[in-house]
Parts: structure tokens; sequence; C-alpha cells
């Protein structure tokens, strides 16, 4: 390294007390780490025995800059969080605005915002269980998950305008309704699916190879989880039915039926079926949300959050203050404090709002799951091959927008 | 248990340096800095609070004492969620480290310190987590100007 470039990390393992091992550096920029991570690992010969998780190296100040912007601002850089299921960031954003406003959104927006997000929940899913298994050397299987999610991408482009980041929350609603014949599509898209998963499983479930190295490789028990504060997929492979979803409901779930799958011991096939099964549920839920899907507005009629009409903004004087005040000001929200979490595709995602009044957040702090899973990284690491650390780190799913924010 | 959650914590609670209100969205408990220890393990051990789901701070510059910490904890089983509070002074933002009761607190830790330069007595790695190494300052102070840059390597002409 040029010696004039200071090293930005401080390894906790400086030195190797014994004189076989030896301290290798896997990323940051390593083709097999989805993200900037680096990992600093002590070696005895292909055995791991202490790693040092550094991450970081995607920070952007997100809270900083969030602390200078007008609360509907936000919603494009929310969106750049988990840039996996953007939308997710956005509904629970939008969620913890709206509850510190006492905003309460109409019944199409609810279920709507739930089929968006279980339909997010699906396109990232794949995208891990993708990655994860090319990194085996399962290219079709990665073809075939990559296939459906482009078809997903290209469907929520048909409604948002955008294939990865959607800025499609608004405080009080969504930014548009859907367009015509989009569910039809949905069901088309939802049946296609089913079929691409199967080959999936059928090529995957019970391959030698693939068990061979995911059963019993980075485990994790269940209260080594809650200890370490891991929540998502990840928790409940180890056994425990845990799920916001379910506990705490929120947007439409409540309403709906649906199981929380788990696993058995934690391991990396355990997150890898459990992940499989999430995506059935999702399907399962979203067949149900597009039956109940509610005829009515999208967006509450309420001055403080919501835009007025274009027409009315172009013919009425009010109506034209009432966008300059939500544009230049932003919408007033009271003072006060909150926590809102929702299941993110990962795990707990939560949003702590601090507003002293006006229109921008005092402070905002977001609980990214990412970051959180980090801290139980090293312990699914230590103890296994080198090889592992490759599949082990794909089935976290660290996604570097929310852990380094 | 009783039948109000709220009641129940609230006698369990040390009679000082402790007041338990009804927040908006979970209660709120304000704590000494001194009683955070002996409170979290006992809402750990006795009343199901098991996981730390977030830990922040708030830095209410003007005020005194100026920094707010803030840790939400929630229990996995009874699914409810509490907000503990804390205030720290700007010459010795120092409060004790949770890692001996969760483990989750070791890298939020890190990363509050990166921020807002609260110290955790107890835990050992305080290195910079999201920052880098001779990173200068704290960048959630509200202090800390917005616009300043501090790269690592020199930007190009």
């Amino acid at each position: 390294m040029d010696p004039r470039i200071p090293n930005p990390v401080r390894s906790a393992i400086e030195h190797s007390g014994r004189d076989d091992t030896v301290i290798v550096n896997i990323g940051p920029s390593h083709p097999a780490t989805h993200g900037t991570v680096q990992i600093i690992a002590e070696l005895d010969a292909e055995k791991v025995l202490r790693v040092d998780v550094h991450c970081g190296y995607l920070h952007r100040g997100f809270e900083k800059e969030c602390e200078v912007h007008t609360w509907h601002n936000l919603i494009p850089y929310v969106d750049r969080l988990n840039y996996c299921s953007a939308l997710i960031n956005d509904f629970a954003y939008c969620d913890a605005v709206e509850r510190l406003m006492g905003v309460e959104i109409t019944p199409r927006c609810r279920v709507l915002r739930t089929l968006l997000a279980e339909y997010s929940r699906i396109a990232d899913h794949l995208t891990c269980i993708a990655a994860a298994l090319m990194e085996l050397g399962a290219m079709t299987a990665f073809l075939y998950l990559v296939t459906i999610r482009d078809q997903i991408y290209e469907h929520l482009a048909a409604v948002t305008g955008a294939r990865v980041t959607y800025s499609f929350g608004r405080i009080g609603g969504l930014a548009a309704d859907l367009p015509e014949g989009w569910l039809v599509r949905l069901e088309q898209i939802l049946v296609d699916f089913e079929e691409f998963t199967g080959r999936v499983h059928k090529l995957v479930d019970r391959n030698r190879i693939f068990i061979d190295r995911m059963r019993g490789v980075g485990t994790l028990t269940t209260a080594q989880a809650i200890d370490l504060g891991v929540t998502g997929p990840l928790l409940r492979s180890t056994g425990a039915a845990r799920d916001l979803r379910k506990d705490t409901p929120y947007l439409a779930y409540a309403d709906l039926d649906f199981e929380v799958p788990v696993g058995i011991q934690g391991d990396n096939y355990d997150r890898y079926y459990v992940r499989m099964r999430e995506m059935d549920e999702s399907i399962h839920m979203i067949r149900q949300l597009v039956d109940m899907l509610p005829e009515g507005p999208v967006c509450v009629d309420d001055r403080r959050c919501s835009f007025p009409d274009k027409a009315a903004v172009y013919t009425q004087i009010e109506a034209l203050i009432n966008h300059f005040k939500l544009v230049m000001d932003g919408p007033e929200v009271p003072a006060g404090e909150i926590y809102t979490a929702h299941e993110g595709a990962n795990g707990e995602l939560g949003f702590y709002l601090v507003s002293t009044g006006g229109g921008r957040p005092y402070k905002l702090h977001v609980r990214s799951p990412s970051f959180v899973h980090m801290g139980a990284a090293g312990l699914m690491l230590e103890g296994y091959q080198l090889a592992d650390v490759v599949p082990t780190f794909g089935s976290i799913n660290m996604i570097g927008g929310e852990c380094d924010r | 248990m009783g039948t109000d959650p709220l009641a129940t914590l609230a006698q369990a609670l040390p009679a000082e340096g402790a007041s338990l209100s009804a927040g908006r969205d979970m209660p709120i408990l304000q704590l000494a800095p001194e009683r955070l220890l002996e409170v979290v393990r006992l809402l750990k051990l006795q009343h199901g609070f098991d996981m730390l789901s977030d830990l922040t701070a708030i830095d209410w510059l003007g005020q005194t004492p100026r920094f707010e910490v803030v840790w939400h904890l929630y229990g996995t089983d009874h699914h409810r969620r509490l907000r503990i509070k804390t205030r720290v002074t700007e010459a010795d933002p120092t409060v004790d480290s949770l890692v001996g009761i969760h483990g989750a607190a070791r890298f939020m830790e890190r990363e509050c310190h990166d921020m807002y330069g609260i110290r955790f007595r107890g835990n050992e790695d305080l290195r910079p987590i999201l920052l880098y190494e001779g990173f200068e300052g704290h960048p959630l102070r509200k202090d800390y100007p917005i616009d300043r840059e501090q790269p690592l390597v020199a930007l190009r002409e």
C-alpha cells in the first residue's frame, strides 16, 4: 500500500499469537463480498480462527443530510438504504412520519403499500438467494431467479417509473395509483415465479454439493441471535417464529392469513430455505391483497402533507400556496419522537424520528438490520473454513446502503 | 404479571433515579446514568426485554446536560417496546456500556461513539466503525458543519 495513504481501519487482529497462523484481508473490494465490507481473518491453514469485520465504506452521512432536508425530500434518500427492496424503506419511513403527524392513510393505500412491500420482499429474497447460489457455482439457478427478479423490476417500473429506487411513497399516501392492467400482469408474474422457483427447488434442495456446503455452516442459536439483536430471516432460521408482521401488526398484515416459516438449526441451509418459504408466503399474501383491494383514493385529503391536484394548483390561489408551502417548507410535523419498526426483507427496519416542530427533522436515526447483523457476522464465520466465508456472508445478505448509511 | 404492564414495571423500578411515563408509541423510562446497568439487567431478566433493538443519542445543543442517549428495548416474547433515556454532559459524555447484558450493544456503541462522541464505560472496542481511523470530530453533533470535508486521500486537482 502507498505509505502516503493512511490505513482507514485499525485491525483488532494485529498479531497472531501463534507462528502457524496467517492474517489475511478479505475485501473491502472483493468479488465475493457483494458490498464493500472488509473481513480481516486469522487463518490456521483453511480454518478461520478469528475475524474482525469492518463496514462503513459506503458511509455517506445519511443521517446528517436528513437534518437539513424537508420530510418529503427524504423519501429518495431512504430509498437508497436497502436498494434491493426500496419500497419497504419508503413505507416504513412514511409510516413513521404519519404516526408523528397523526395522519391515517386511506384503506386503498394501506392495502397497496402492503402488496408492494411484499412484492419488494420477493425481489430482495430473490437477489439474496440468486447471488448466494451463484457464488457456489449454481449459475442456472441464478439465471432462473434473476429472470423473475427482472420481470418484477420491469413490473414495478410500470407503476413507479423506476426499476430499483422508486421514490414512490408519499407522506399520507403514494405517488400514484396502479396503472391499467397492472394486476393482470401481476398474476402472470406470480405464476412464472412459482414455475421458476419450483425448478430452483429441484436443482438445489437435495443437491449433495449444496447441502455439503450449506448444512451446519455458519450456525447461530436462538439465544445468540436474540442477544446480538439479530432479526428477520436470520433469527427465524434459528427456529424462533419472530416476525414483526405477526407480532406487532402494521399496515394490513393483521387482516392477512400467513405463516411464519422457521428453520431448525440456524445454518446457511436454513437461511436459504426460510427465504424461499417466505417468498411463498408473500405470494399467498399478495393474492389475498389483490382480492381485498378496496376502491378509493390513494392519498389522504389532508392539506398538511398531501399535494393538491395539479389542476387546482394552476387555477386556485389557495392550492397554489399550499403546494408552494409543502415544497419550500415541507410538511409541518409536530414536536415529538417516534420509533417505528417494519419487518424489512433482512429484519427489523426501524426509524427513530425526533421533531421539534417545523418542516425538517431534528434527528433521524435508522435502525438498519444489516448493521446489527454485521455485529453478529463474526460469530457465524469463526471456526469454519475460509471457503465458508462466501456462502455465510451471502446468506446474511448485508446491504451496504443500509448498513453504512 | 399484573394486568397493566406499565404499572407492574413502574412498581419494580428503583424509587430514585427512574421515572416511567407513557409515550405516544411506547413507555419512556428516564434514568439517572448510574442506574442504567441495574435497571437494564432487571428489565432483561424479570420483564422479558431481551433484545436491544437500537441505540442512539440526541444532541440538544444549548441545553445542559447536552446529550441524551436513547436505547430501544424489545421483548421478543411479549412484543412490547421500551425506550430508555439518560442525559450526559458535554464535559464528560460517559455512560455505562451494555455489552455485558446485550451483545448487540458492541457494534451500536461503536457507532454512537463515532457519531456523537459518547463514551461507553466497559466497551473496550470503541474503534471507528462507520468512520475511519483519524477522523476528527463527531459528525452528528449539531456543531459539526455539514459541509466540512476530511478526505483520507487528497482530492485530485
